[in-house]
């Protein structure tokens, strides 16, 4: 409360004083904009959020970036583009930040990214998995660190194309991460497996699932496996009317995100078994960098990461190693300076690819089980996003050349 | 055939807990005329407190059935105690002021529901455990059917026989629905009003809080549940006809299926077909199913309207030095300051062009969202399919949503009251459908992007002027129409349809008139936006948006004419102070809200109005 | 016949609700200067057939005709361009606007001038609206909001509305219903002048038979949605079928 009465204070003063004042340097804060869907889709992003603080307390206990600690002047979109544009604007312009961050659903962090391009600022988009972000709208100003829907879509093809199964059907939230999604897995899969055929799909509204008529619907069709794309609750309903309608019975399903803490914990006892997913996890992710950063995210906020807090974390890390590469906070050079950056994640050593901005941070596909009455994950294995990404040319070929 | 049947039953299944929600939303306005938006949240809390209390009931007797069964109930009761608190609490202050306020306050009870519950219950869904009981499956034609569903399935007539028993056999039922057919002759019949309606607002909380509590074995608890479900309860009630329990009945059998077998037919247009049906039942049947036409046909903001006077000269002048300000804002005010000058004069327009409607038309729209949406759509689709520059795109925009004015407008001015409203919800909710599934046209949610100024108005300042000019131009011809033959002729037909016709008005064409020239307006404000921002959203025609306009104008006063341009200041004010510095939002907006409600019912400009008159009497 | 074209003309009018005939085999003249009573017990049809009259119904059979002109099928709006007045059994006033906007906005109507969005309404037609308001002694307040105004107040602003087209023929359902009685006298002798020094036809129901008898030029009775008997008061009074049904029914003065 005191620090929000703070910043009142410097909001007015910063108001009143603009716009020829050019702020005084040398300790002041590096200053990071971050927009998220706080109040729209806490489950994932105050675990976000955690993992963000966490970052920064740990870098500025360390000295800070080139001698400055970072801050983090966040905002919550609301789920709402034109919030997430205008609330960039109010960042860029009444709060002076150095920087653009976060975002969780892919419209939104398209509509951020078209933003910072417009105003020529560096944008980390966090969250945001559509591909369009990197590749057909990619451009010079956006980067971004989560797998996306292809790299994804591609963990999970290399599982499915080894199935037997022929038949598949698709059920996939009716927006952009959906339609994304479905796709690629469509393409990807045909291309391995020219014999298979999707013979039926469902697209529910996001939040709005109707799932026993879906069920129903998909078991209509007859499939040999299913593809899921629903996440959340639109999940939980549809794996509880598929569960006692017996639609996942003698079938495989594959499953997008499903793996994810934010997801599998709300399934309960009623998780379905044998899923191929991609997920995270992070109670058996040994690793000495990621078992560092669980003790320390344990401790600070006595809860258990989820993938949401490792996004955090990776923002702020990647965004310090772009500043402290550039050495300097001219957008310009920063931009330079992502472009091929490396940076170490809980999950391993990634970069940022110079050729599409898009991270290779990778995610764990393996399969559901049920031990002691919770979801898990069992035969996991990392698969490192450099792996999952098309062939340069296609790449080039995809996205705008001109920036 | 064996899947029609099993889909059937599925519709059937999903109808109960859809009714029970509709039910409790129609008795309540049958007896008080709230329509409650807050009703979704009731459910919301249903299923929240189901959550706890069964899970509390099993941990102390085992996850028996029965324990179940009285976990549900109690959540009922519970949520029904919450419901009747909030009417003694809050609305009972307020069932004299116009029924949009009711509307507005129950809309601020929503938000402050929201983060309470998250505040209580945490950020995650929350999943009931299922026991064995209860994933039983039973076979019908040899598709496996939950047990759960089919005892759903009777669920709904079960509840709808003990509504029926309690509205015929108790002294209370009886009240219930002779205040639904004439409220005054209860009151004058000397029935304690006060604790009718607290006890109505108790069985139709009930009702809603039992909705959320049997969904709770198919789905999780969830912070979206409120909103998720108060959309098709409104469908529902308006569908079944306002006040009609076995008309809700019959409609929610109706949604039901139609979104059973929609999924199947259309599986990428699902969001529509539900407001579809109702545009068209409204369109074949003004009062619903089972309605019946209200009793006041018109004059839907409650209490006789003031006169509408000349603006005193020290309004005008107070106004010319703001306009001075605004204009010569790139002077003293950095780039942040300038595009939330922007902001508000577009909002300024926004909600003077719905003022439009509301005040002098008497026409309550709750979709006005649409025709700012259109108008930004209009600009975008001209960017993005013809390559049109800002000039054309700027025409474009008032051209689009004015057209969308004369096909709806064209229905809509035929009804009257509520339902009206509901019709106009529709109208929004089927453009707002069709932004957000017909991707190819209009980029799904990705909306689209690029909308940029023409180079010349590309500076900050230059824009700021260009939507002063057309925004502020607009608000005041709008102004001006008010004060015109027009805006009198049109006040006549709110007043008295019976006296206009008498004398020669044609009461339906000055409304629709009225709304066409709304809806341009709006369409200008939509298109200035667009450019303002860059992009367009399929949010722009969401129903938080149509809800924005209203709190915009019913916070100003709908029956001055300067209330839409102080409500739109007011508003966007609070929502920029709260979202920027309060994590708690939407409590902090929603108490704001009922705050206002309660202190200035009759709006900001309309509170300063009366006291300004009271001391210097009315201007002539 | 009279040399003079009567004002308004009614032949054979039919009016039937579901297998109730409310109006049946009608027919009535009216000639400008002319004050015509309709009255009957409750129920006898006398306000159907003023719906009739006025476009609010529809007739099932017969014809109405305003100067020669047929008026079947016409909405209230139309008929009322063609000139006819009205004023309701409950009035019905403007209340969000002052007793002199009320008349303006008749005014405005009938000048057809509605239509416009730019110069102020409150400008337009004052002096014409406040002669017409002189007419019925509202003049003084003019500037009085409607809504506030006692109810004999408004049935003077009615009048002068209805007065705003210059109309030829006035039809006034009940124009004294809920007034005190002086009041009663004081607007029919109002009416009766204006009638008389404008030319205009009024037909008007009533229940009063003081004002009846004391204010109309001819008087038709209507019983069971028939005409039973017509003429002077005098005649009227005389009729046997008249005392009968009014005997009959207990009333012969004061309203409900």
């Amino acid at each position: 409360m005191a620090k929000t009465t703070r910043r009142l204070f410097l909001a007015a003063a910063g108001t009143l004083a603009a716009p020829g004042l050019i702020r005084a340097q040398g300790t002041q804060p590096i200053r990071i904009g971050e927009i998220n869907s706080y109040t729209t889709l806490p489950a994932f992003t105050i675990p976000y959020r955690n993992g963000w603080q966490l970052r920064v307390e740990q870098i500025n206990a360390a000295g800070g970036v080139l001698g400055r600690p970072l801050e983090v002047i966040w905002r919550d979109d609301a789920g709402r583009p034109q919030d997430a544009v205008r609330l960039a604007g109010e960042l860029l312009d009444a709060e002076r930040v150095d920087l653009l961050a976060g975002t969780f659903f892919s419209h939104i962090g398209l509509a951020v990214s078209d933003f910072a391009l417009q105003r020529r600022r560096l944008f980390v988009a966090a969250e945001p998995l559509t591909d369009a972000l990197v590749w057909e709208k990619g451009n010079r100003y956006t980067f971004r660190l989560r797998p996306s829907t292809y790299m994804q879509a591609a963990m999970l093809v290399e599982e499915a194309a080894k199935l037997p199964a022929r038949r598949w059907v698709t059920v996939a939230p009716n927006y952009e991460y959906g339609q994304s999604a479905v796709k690629w897995f469509k393409q990807l899969l045909s291309a391995r497996r020219p014999d298979v055929e999707f013979v039926a799909e469902q697209w529910p509204a996001l939040g709005r699932i109707d799932a026993g008529a879906t069920v129903t619907a998909l078991a209509q069709a007859r499939p040999d496996a299913i593809y899921n794309v629903t996440f959340g609750a639109d999940l939980t309903n549809f794996v509880r009317q598929g569960n006692t309608r017996g639609l996942f019975e003698r079938r495989t399903v594959v499953s997008l995100l499903t793996g994810e803490p934010e997801y599998l914990d709300p399934l309960g006892d009623e998780t379905p078994e044998g899923w191929i997913v991609t997920g995270y996890p992070w109670d058996q992710v040994n690793t000495p960098e990621h078992a560092a950063f669980r003790s320390a995210y344990q401790q600070r906020f006595n809860d258990y990461p989820r993938l949401g807090s490792v996004v955090g974390y990776d923002t702020i890390t990647a965004i310090a190693e772009a500043i402290k590469r550039a050495g300097s906070l001219d957008t310009e050079r920063l931009v330079e300076a992502m472009r091929g950056l490396p940076f170490q994640s809980p999950f391993g050593r990634c970069i940022f690819r110079a050729i599409d901005h898009q991270s290779t941070l990778g995610a764990f596909v393996g399969k559901t089980a049920l031990r002691g009455g919770r979801g898990t994950m069992v035969d996991w294995r990392y698969a490192d996003g450099a792996n999952y990404l098309p062939p340069d040319d296609e790449v080039r070929r995809m996205r705008p050349q001109t920036t | 055939m064996d899947f029609l049947l099993v889909q059937f039953l599925t519709g059937l299944a999903n109808a109960s807990a859809l009714f029970l929600i509709a039910s409790g939303l129609t008795v309540i306005f049958g007896v008080t005329r709230v329509v409650n938006f807050a009703h979704g949240s009731f459910y919301m809390l249903g299923a929240y407190l189901a959550w706890t209390i069964v899970r509390a009931l099993w941990e102390w007797g085992g996850r028996e059935p029965w324990l179940f069964v009285s976990g549900l109930l109690l959540a009922a009761l519970a949520v029904g105690a919450i419901g009747a608190l909030v009417e003694m609490i809050l609305l009972r202050r307020i069932y004299r002021a116009p029924e949009l306020f009711q509307l507005l306050a129950t809309f601020g009870v929503v938000l402050i529901v929201q983060d309470v519950t998250l505040a209580l219950w945490g950020p995650e869904d929350l999943p009931l455990p299922r026991p064995r009981w209860l994933r039983a499956f039973v076979e019908v034609a040899g598709e496996r059917f939950p047990l759960y569903d089919l005892i759903l399935i009777f669920v709904g007539p079960v509840v709808l026989g003990l509504l029926w028993l309690l509205f015929q056999r108790t002294r209370f039922g009886i009240l219930v629905r002779a205040a639904t057919q004439d409220r005054e002759m209860v009151a004058a019949l000397g029935v304690d009003q006060r604790a009718l309606f607290t006890g109505v607002f108790f069985l139709g909380s009930a009702l809603a809080g039992l909705g959320g509590a049997i969904v709770l074995p198919s789905q999780n608890a969830n912070l979206q549940m409120d909103l998720a479900i108060i959309a098709e309860a409104f469908v529902v009630v308006v569908v079944g006809g306002m006040g009609s329990v076995p008309g809700a009945f019959l409609a929610s059998l109706l949604i039901a299926e139609v979104q059973a077998f929609g999924i199947v037919l259309v599986p990428k247009a699902t969001l529509v077909l539900v407001f579809l049906v109702m545009a068209a039942v409204l369109m074949v049947r003004p009062y619903g199913l089972l309605g019946r036409p209200q009793a006041h046909a018109r004059a839907p903001t409650g209490s006789v309207a003031p006169v509408i006077r000349a603006a005193p000269g020290v309004l005008k002048i107070a106004g010319a030095i703001a306009l001075a300000l605004a204009a010569a804002a790139p002077l003293y005010a950095g780039p942040y300051a300038l595009t939330v000058l922007i902001e508000l004069v577009v909002f300024i327009l926004f909600a003077a062009s719905l003022h439009l409607l509301m005040g002098p038309g008497g026409v309550v729209s709750f979709g006005h969202a649409a025709y700012f949406g259109l108008g930004a759509y209009g600009a975008a689709l001209g960017v993005r399919f013809l390559a049109v520059p800002m000039e054309a795109g700027l025409v474009l925009a008032p051209l689009l949503a004015g057209l969308f004015g004369v096909v709806f407008g064209w229905f809509v001015v035929r009804l009257s009251g509520v339902y009206l409203a509901m019709l106009t919800l529709a109208f929004a909710q089927i453009v707002w459908a069709a932004a957000f599934q017909w991707v190819e046209l209009t980029g799904g949610d990705n909306g689209i992007l690029g909308v940029w100024p023409s180079p010349w108005a590309r500076d900050k300042a230059l824009f700021l002027w260009l939507a002063l000019v057309l925004c502020l131009g607009a608000t005041l011809l709008l102004r001006r129409a008010i004060y015109a033959p027009f805006g009198y002729a049109l006040r006549a037909a709110r007043d008295s349809e019976l006296r206009a016709e008498a004398i020669g008005l044609d009461a339906a064409r000055l409304r629709l008139v009225a709304f066409v020239l709304a809806a341009v307006a709006a369409g200008i404000a939509g298109g200035v936006y667009a450019y303002a921002k860059g992009s367009v959203f399929p949010t722009y025609i969401s129903i938080p948006k149509s809800v924005d306009a209203l709190l915009m104008v019913l916070l100003g006063g709908v029956q001055t004419v300067s209330g839409p341009i102080v409500g739109a200041v007011a508003f966007h004010g609070l929502f920029l102070t709260l979202l920027q510095w309060v994590e708690w939002w939407r409590a902090a907006l929603g108490l704001a809200i009922v705050a206002l409600v309660l202190a200035f019912p009759e709006g900001i400009a309309g509170f300063v109005q009366r006291r300004w008159e009271a001391r210097f009497g009315a201007a002539s | 016949m009279s040399s003079i074209a009567p004002v308004l003309e009614a032949r054979g009018l039919v009016k039937r609700f579901g297998g109730v005939v409310a109006v049946d085999q009608v027919s009535l003249s009216l000639r400008a200067g002319e004050m015509l009573a309709l009255i009957g017990p409750n129920g006898a049809g006398k306000s159907t057939c003023f719906n009739l009259l006025n476009g609010q119904l529809r007739a099932d059979a017969g014809e109405i005709l305003l100067e020669g002109r047929s008026l079947a099928g016409l909405p209230p709006r139309a008929i009322w361009r063609l000139g006819v007045g009205r004023t309701f059994q409950i009035t019905a006033t403007f209340a969000s606007m002052t007793v002199r906007e009320n008349v303006q906005v008749a005014l405005l109507s009938h000048h057809r001038r509605i239509w416009r969005f730019w110069r102020a309404a409150r400008h337009a037609f004052v002096a014409e609206a406040e002669a017409l308001l002189d007419q019925v002694g509202m003049r003084e307040q003019a500037d009085r909001p409607c809504g506030v105004l006692a109810y004999g107040d408004l049935k003077r602003v009615e009048l002068a509305i209805a007065l705003a087209n210059a109309p030829k023929l006035l039809l006034m359902d009940e124009p004294t219903a809920g007034m005190a009685p002086a009041e009663r006298i004081a607007l029919m002798e109002l009416t009766r002048r204006l009638v008389r020094e404008r030319g205009i036809a009024c037909l008007f129901t009533e229940h009063d038979m003081d004002v009846v008898f004391g204010h109309a030029d001819r008087i038709l009775v209507m019983n069971r949605g028939r005409l039973i008997a017509e003429g002077d008061a005098a005649a009227v009074r005389a009729d046997p079928a008249v005392r009968e049904v009014y005997l009959g029914s207990g009333t012969t003065s004061g309203g409900h």
